[in-house]
């Protein structure tokens, strides 16, 4: 398909003089530009400076962050493959394995919402399928500028018809996942992906170009011009001239992908595969420099092979392109036959492209012409930069935050009313309808809920009752403005808290990490200081972190992100059909495990009700954070709760009341709840002060004696503060009644508060 | 009771017919490949959702000029039972095994929720053991699902509409139309009855840990009817 056709005269292109200023065009520094020299003891080609552009961008290399995230915790009993692979896997029992990762596709997403978000959803689910998974649920963390500003409508609208349009039709349900609004989002949103695939133990496969002699094929797509540079303009800020870069973006065809999950998977079943990997940022050249670095060799790669879409394509060109749904494999020597029959089946394009060498380098043929001869391991293993970080002189002012001047609402009801219609804690129904979030037959909790619950079919003895996954993606980037290391710490808490809540035991975490220039020392310090947070909180919660992406340079004009280290969580529920969901039902006792206090630092009542995002975040006890979920997963375990719903965003209050205003299964009726609570805590801060480490949970009141005990056992505090009933929400502190609200009005409030956004 | 469930490249939720009708029913169960033009032992065939071709085209399109759909237009033609499922009702439509056009919500949007419906019209190998004025509760899951009949009037005077859409208690109204369909139109069968189509999804409303097992029911008349012939 290469050949151009007869008559038609391939486009020559006049390739530009190799200098420091390509070099910087490239986006690389004149330093590395010199470091290209010493490693070739020669000057390179254009197609090598291509080559090498990409592998050191930010993107690929993970230069400024790699010497950080060393301090991770990646290892743990159930932890197959860590970090540094396609996608982490973990063990869930059985022979089978959990393989997910979660992956930013930011700036594509900003200039091209439907397009960038849908490529966003193919690369995660290919880094899955790639492993032998199938894909069983994707989640999306979202961020969007304020949302009266003049772009958000189209970008949500776009961002959401991309996830919609890609994973609807490649089949995977999108099950899970949170959006948020603010200022700092404005000209630079985040797009976080992640994907989830179950595979079994002894059909996880490697991204290692093992086997001297073994051929390398290529299949999926053609290969086209576009995508061009993609990882570089990923590891740039942007400015007026971004959207000029719109043809950067790459176009998804879920079709395509679909194909080549299935013939991925046949070909996993066929016994000749030995290495494979997709070609997502970065292209030809990261799957086959990976590859062979992995497993210590060399590769040689014959451009003439590799399917073409249009004519005239340059090997730098070739190595470069972004093209989707592609796949690099390397398969027994003698079997390439069996692997394109397959491809064959499923119509897929394929072609055997190269060879496993020793030569430890890349050899890029085009024409009988070397165009790049590159060794392998300084170009994948990239470069390591100590930048200079420092604490920002002026975040201490920042945060300062004078409680005693916040005017308490006259009416703390109208308050809560407000805060369930803000854009940031209203139901996002309108985004997760559009997703196909039920199909494949696993979903057991729906969108919406604490976690989402996906039942586990395959091996399943009785589908009824079969083990579960809890999927949560979590972050609260106001609380990591004000202080990253604290608000890393609490958005593991926050998913492992979720994932408890339904009843799971958390597993692993994977992360994405979106912040703004590096080079900046202040924005490099909240990237340390978050890293230390993550660090810290899945040391203490047992759960290690086994894959992840860093998206750096999110900031427009100078502007970073507020940084933002999305967490995905996955856990375990042994029979999906325990999970308890966070809906009232009529006559039972409310209790809060967990401690209420007085910290109103970056919550959401500070910012909606009285414009502010100061002061410190919460306190955060990994050990109370443990101690309670370990309590709530019992407690459902042992069948005692009705329902259980964690306090986040908007407190105690908005935590009882989305209890009251989602039904406890279709058609019935809502739930109310008189709530009485006893601390000497001034009531505004009491009932929407965000501290970490509460589950409301509720349960027939003849159980409390044994609720109580196993709250004890655990060390986790619980107090019974009300019981369910009514159609008002009443929440007294002692004898006074602080708040009293018609749940029908919180309903109305928090079901219409995301169309504003839209409509 | 063999099944044959057609894949399609694109279909999506052929794997969840095949648990449907092989594991929550019991009955044997095996894919038909679209290249194939033999449906070999089948005794009744699920034409299941997904984006079949990509659907690139309009819904159903290019599947329906594939090979094995003259096979399932064949056994049709014999009065075999055949239950179109979301983008099978689509691609039905498309072949000419059921009258009618599947065409962009009327919202624009995909959408994805539970809905109402209620059975009627002449009986079917899949609804004649459904009780008379029972409200089911089924997944819907499109984004082209908006019924169009150029006579609907004529349609519903042959029996053929079989499901509307309506409000959880069983009531016509606009507010219980998730896409605009002509007359809360949600599914229909050929004037023999035996092939039907539906744009909610049984499959996924046949386990109570899903929610609902009212789509079980389809499965379950079905089996009844293909007993009943022995």
């Amino acid at each position: 398909m290469s050949a151009p056709k007869p008559g038609t005269k391939p486009v020559t292109k006049q390739e530009p003089p190799i200098n420091e200023a390509t070099a910087k065009e490239h986006g690389l520094s004149a330093d590395e530009f010199r470091r290209v020299h010493d490693i070739l003891g020669r000057a390179p080609t254009y197609t090598e400076l291509g080559i090498f552009s990409v592998m050191w961008s930010e993107h690929c290399s993970y230069k400024s962050s790699r010497i950080h995230l060393r301090g991770l915790p990646t290892s743990g009993p159930r932890v197959i493959q860590g970090p540094g692979e396609n996608a982490g896997v973990v063990d869930i029992g059985d022979g089978q394995a959990v393989i997910f990762k979660m992956e930013s596709h930011n700036h594509p997403s900003f200039i091209e919402p439907y397009q960038g978000a849908a490529t966003g959803v193919g690369g995660i689910l290919r880094d899955v399928f790639t492993m032998g998974a199938r894909p069983i649920a994707c989640l999306d963390s979202l961020r969007f500028g304020r949302p009266d500003h003049p772009k958000t409508r189209h970008l949500v609208e776009g961002v959401v018809a991309g996830i919609a349009g890609y994973g609807n039709a490649f089949g995977v349900p999108t099950v899970a996942g949170e959006v948020y609004f603010d200022g700092s989002y404005d000209g630079n949103i985040l797009v976080n992906a992640m994907a989830v695939g179950l595979a079994r133990t002894d059909k996880i496969f490697y991204g290692k170009a093992k086997g001297l002699g073994n051929p390398v094929l290529y299949f999926g797509s053609k290969t086209g011009r576009d995508g061009i540079h993609g990882a570089t303009m990923a590891s740039a800020e942007f400015d007026e001239e971004s959207e000029s870069k719109r043809p950067t973006v790459q176009v998804g065809d879920p079709f395509t992908e679909k194909l080549l999950l299935e013939a991925c998977l046949e070909l996993m079943n066929s016994d000749v595969l030995v290495g494979i990997q997709d070609m997502g940022a970065a292209g030809l050249t990261s799957s086959s420099v990976e590859m062979a670095a992995r497993a210590g060799n060399g590769i040689e790669l014959d451009l003439d092979q590799v399917p073409r879409r249009e004519t005239g394509m340059t090997g730098y060109e070739c190595m470069l392109s972004e093209s989707q749904e592609r796949m690099l494999a390397v398969v027994k020597a003698g079997r390439e036959s069996e692997a394109l029959a397959i491809f064959a089946k499923w119509d897929l394009d394929a072609a055997v492209i190269g060879r496993v060498t020793d030569t430890g380098k890349i050899v890029v043929k085009e024409g009988g012409k070397v165009q790049a001869e590159i060794p392998v391991a300084p170009l994948a293993e990239g470069l390591r930069y100590e930048r200079p970080f420092a604490r920002p002189a002026a975040l201490d002012k920042e945060r300062a935050l004078d409680v005693a001047s916040l005017q308490a609402p006259a009416d703390l009801g109208v308050a809560l009313v407000k805060l369930m219609a803000s854009p940031n804690l209203a139901s996002k129904e309108w985004i997760y309808r559009q997703y196909d979030h039920m199909v494949r037959v696993g979903t057991v909790v729906r969108p919406g809920a604490d976690a989402a619950v996906i039942r586990v079919l395959d091996g399943a003895v009785d589908p009824a009752n079969a083990k579960g996954l809890a999927l949560k993606a979590d972050c609260n980037s106001r609380f990591c403005a004000l202080d990253p290391y604290e608000g890393a710490r609490l958005a593991v808490a926050e998913c492992y808290r979720n994932v408890s809540t339904v009843g799971a035991e958390p597993l692993a975490v994977t992360d994405c990490l979106n912040f703004g220039n590096p080079e900046r020392p202040d924005v490099m310090w909240q990237l340390v200081e978050a890293i230390r947070g993550l660090g810290d909180a899945c040391r203490a919660l047992e759960t290690p972190v086994v894959s992840g992406n860093v998206s750096l340079y999110n900031e427009t004009e100078g502007r970073a992100v507020k940084p933002t280290p999305t967490i995905g969580m996955v856990g375990l529920i042994a029979n999906a059909a325990d999970a308890v969901g966070l809906a009232f039902q009529p006559d039972c006792a409310v209790a809060l495990l967990g401690v209420n206090t007085d910290e109103i630092g970056g919550s959401e009542y500070l910012d909606v009700i009285h414009g502010k995002q100061a002061g410190a975040p919460p306190k955060l006890d990994l050990a109370r954070e443990a101690a309670v979920g370990k309590a709530c997963r019992a407690l459902v375990a042992k069948k005692l709760v009705r329902s259980a719903h964690d306090c986040s965003e908007g407190g105690l209050a908005v935590a009882l009341a989305e209890c009251c205003i989602v039904p406890s299964k279709p058609g019935a009726p809502l739930v109310g709840a008189t709530v009485k609570l006893d601390e000497a805590i001034r009531a505004d801060l009491l009932v929407f002060g965000e501290a970490p480490s509460r589950i409301v949970v509720s349960f027939p009141p003849e159980r409390e004696a044994e609720v109580r005990a196993i709250a004890a056992e655990h060390g986790a505090p619980l107090s019974v503060i009300g019981a369910t009933g009514g159609r008002r929400l009443t929440i007294y502190q002692k004898s006074a009644r602080v708040l009293d609200v018609a749940i029908d009005e919180l309903a109305t409030a928090w079901r219409g508060g995301f169309r504003a956004v839209v409509s | 009771m063999n099944v044959a469930v057609v894949r399609f490249p694109g279909s999506n939720c052929d794997d969840d017919a095949f648990h449907v009708v092989g594991r929550v029913m019991g009955q044997p169960v095996r894919f038909a490949w679209h290249k194939e033009s033999s449906l070999g032992d089948a005794e009744a065939v699920v034409l299941p959702g997904g984006f079949s071709y990509g659907d690139y085209l309009r819904a159903g399109a290019m599947a329906a000029n594939s090979p094995i759909m003259g096979a399932v237009k064949a056994f049709a033609e014999k009065g075999g039972p055949v239950l179109a499922i979301c983008n099978g009702y689509q691609i039905a439509c498309e072949a000419g095994l059921l009258d009618g056009a599947l065409t962009r919500n009327a919202s624009l949007h995909f959408e994805c929720r539970d809905v109402h419906l209620l059975v009627e019209g002449k009986p079917t190998p899949f609804t004649r053991g459904i009780p008379a004025g029972r409200v089911l509760r089924i997944p819907i899951a499109h984004a082209e699902g908006r019924f169009v009949h150029p006579d609907v009037a004529a349609l519903e005077k042959e029996g053929r509409v079989v499901f509307r859409y309506v409000d959880p208690t069983g009531g016509v109204s606009d507010g219980a139309n998730p896409n605009g369909s002509v007359a809360n139109i949600a599914g229909t069968c050929n004037a023999r009855g035996n092939v039907v189509g539906l744009m909610p999804h049984p499959e996924r409303a046949s386990e109570a840990l899903l929610g609902s097992d009212d789509g079980k029911m389809l499965f379950a008349s079905l089996l009844a009817e293909m007993g009943r012939r022995v």
